[in-house]
């Protein structure tokens, strides 16, 4: 372990990325995220094996991931909101190839160029796989440095482990904030165990390889995709993640992720002074979405809150996992607002009288 | 005593071709093969083939391949390099693939110097997809998108990609060339072989386009498509080596 650090979410993802052993990072220059791209050019550099290129579009960033992937290589690229809806043609390329690959988005105000102020707009692109084709990607949302710095870690290792790409989604909140972060301690690239898949050349000691997306036989496409969804469901069973606070003696519970989940939890914490029995789930794992977890929940818990800073996407998983067992209700700022936690204590503070919570 | 003459290069699966009668891709992938187990590269080579009939290169060439999505050819070929600059990284493209959706990748991967080999096989059309205007189609050239023939005002005229390539300063050698005669099937082989090993030299960016029949969208026999690109094509697209920054080799 380092000893503790301040520093800004952008670089933890880039220092963090290095230490899991990262090795191939090619980006594009978009707010608010650009800190990643410069830390990623400077920490590449100083690491022998280490390929930056800023390339000349979000299209060809994922396309030179994915041919870093294919040679072996821990790959990631990154961008925000208008960036990665460009890279959706290669993430989906990197789904159908089973190529690892970690992708950051850095959410920011939308649609369109929208703004550069945090925002979580792009949760259904996010989680339902985003390009073309029956496909999911692992989604993870961090929610403070330390957090930054763990996921990161961990979206390597699920991505070489399941041979998948990893989105992690953050906002501009997330991006620039400074925390202070200890560091897991460097992976040595030497000792990470050899993928016995890549493109490196048949030598003549093997057969050639092919990682190709193509299957023109509608059967050989079909399976394809059972193996993947078997591959899914697996991911499901094995990385689901949510923290629970204060949800035990709960009346009703705030679901939030990332940034809208500390405010929440502020939001949580105020009524809890006013003796409000209210508590956060909070999914770490958008994709795979902790539906047994709010299963659970539902079974004394008669009211949700979602609160998002979008329109409301989350809300809709919310509602699938609960399937009609308590009621749902929605909060949200677009656009790049960032509400307060008194605001949403406010909002908690009215359904909760509204429905008489105090008297169960 | 027999001694053989002839045979199936080392780096060509045992599978025959799927593509159209007279078409070139077939004997562009044979003299790859050829030049591949020539130069002694087949075993640390990685190609990557694009979205179009040559999509199916994988099937023939029997070295590591990865697929690229449409256009992208240039830009996974160079994160493969990068990441392990002691093999050999080839792109095969055509003219769709390579100067339409894929111009920005291609352009820039040459100005970066990139130590990749571009085989860009041009044949005036897109192929697999049933014979539209492409950016290489000649004016006046009738296609499913220019059943008029192609018009400069409506549909500008075509495009020079790699006299455009070669103004770049990072590509190191680019050739035109030609699949209609023992003739020019020799030279393609020869420029081939200076792609590759410019590539091996460690000079930067090679392309070799290579003018190539489509007899079935042109609706020609394959002689008379032949004839088309000795006769009409060339004048447009003439043969000749565009940029030899090479030194020795």
């Amino acid at each position: 372990m380092s000893k503790k650090v301040l520093m800004r979410g952008s670089h933890v993802i880039g220092e963090a990325a290095a230490r899991a052993g990262c090795r191939f990072y090619a980006g594009y220059p978009i707010t608010p995220q650009n800190e990643l791209t410069e830390y990623m050019a400077e920490s590449m550099d100083r690491l022998d094996d280490g390929t930056f290129i800023q390339a000349e579009s979000e299209l060809a960033a994922v396309n030179m991931v994915i041919g870093g992937s294919m040679a072996g290589a821990r790959a990631m690229t990154s961008s925000s909101s208008p960036g990665i809806s460009l890279k959706q043609e290669g993430i989906s390329f990197l789904a159908a190839q089973e190529l690892p690959a970690v992708i950051v988005n850095t959410m920011r105000g939308g649609p369109g160029l929208g703004n550069i102020a945090p925002s979580q707009g792009d949760y259904f692109q996010a989680t339902r796989g985003g390009g073309h084709g029956d496909y999911r990607t692992i989604v993870l949302a961090p929610a403070s440095g330390q957090e930054l710095a763990d996921l990161t870690r961990t979206a390597f290792e699920y991505a070489d482990n399941y041979r998948t790409p990893v989105l992690i989604l953050g906002d501009g909140m997330m991006g620039q904030m400074m925390e202070p972060v200890v560091f897991p301690d460097p992976v040595d690239v030497h000792k990470l165990s050899l993928k016995p898949w890549i493109l490196d050349g048949a030598g003549g000691k093997r057969p050639s390889r092919i990682i190709r997306s193509l299957l023109l036989d509608p059967a050989i496409e079909e399976e394809r995709n059972w193996k993947l969804m078997r591959k899914y469901e697996m991911i499901s069973r094995e990385i689901t993640r949510a923290e629970s606070y204060m949800t035990s003696d709960a009346h009703l519970v705030v679901v939030a992720y990332g940034t809208a989940a500390r405010i929440a939890k502020g939001a949580v914490k105020r009524v809890r002074e006013m003796g409000l029995k209210v508590g956060l789930l909070r999914p770490v794992t958008l994709w795979p979405f902790p539906e047994h977890a709010l299963k659970e929940l539902s079974r004394y818990v008669k009211d949700f809150l979602v609160f998002e800073m979008s329109m409301g996407q989350m809300v809709e998983d919310v509602k699938l996992s609960i399937e009609g067992r308590s009621d749902v209700h929605f909060y949200g700022r677009p656009g790049g607002i960032i509400s307060t936690p008194d605001e949403v204590a406010k909002i908690i503070n009215t359904i909760y009288h509204r429905k008489h919570l105090e008297e169960d | 005593m027999v001694k053989k003459v002839f045979g199936k290069p080392k780096y060509l699966k045992d599978a025959p071709f799927h593509y159209c009668p007279g078409c070139g891709h077939s004997i562009i992938h044979r003299l790859m093969a050829e030049v591949l187990e020539e130069l002694d590269i087949g075993d640390i080579t990685i190609g990557v083939p694009p979205a179009g009939c040559a999509v199916l290169a994988y099937d023939y060439f029997d070295v590591d391949m990865g697929e690229a999505p449409h256009g992208r050819g240039a830009a996974v070929a160079t994160g493969i390099k990068r990441t392990l600059p002691d093999r050999i990284v080839f792109s095969y493209q055509g003219d769709g693939d390579i100067a339409a959706i894929g111009t920005a990748e291609t352009i820039h991967a040459a100005n970066r110097g990139e130590n990749i080999t571009v085989i860009f096989v041009n044949n005036g059309c897109y192929g697999m997809t049933g014979g539209q205007m492409a950016p290489t189609t000649l004016l006046g050239q009738a296609s499913t998108t220019t059943p008029g023939g192609r018009n400069a005002a409506r549909d500008a005229a075509p495009i020079d990609l790699s006299e455009m390539l070669a103004i770049t300063h990072g590509s190191a050698y680019i050739e035109r060339t030609a699949v209609t005669s023992p003739k020019t099937i020799r030279q393609t082989k020869r420029a081939i072989t200076k792609a590759f090993k410019t590539q091996i030299a460690n000079k930067g960016f090679s392309l070799v386009e290579i003018l190539s029949p489509c007899p079935v969208n042109w609706k020609m026999s394959p002689v008379d498509a032949v004839k088309w690109i000795d006769n009409t094509m060339i004048k447009t697209f003439p043969l000749k080596v565009i940029k030899a920054e090479v030194g020795k080799l």
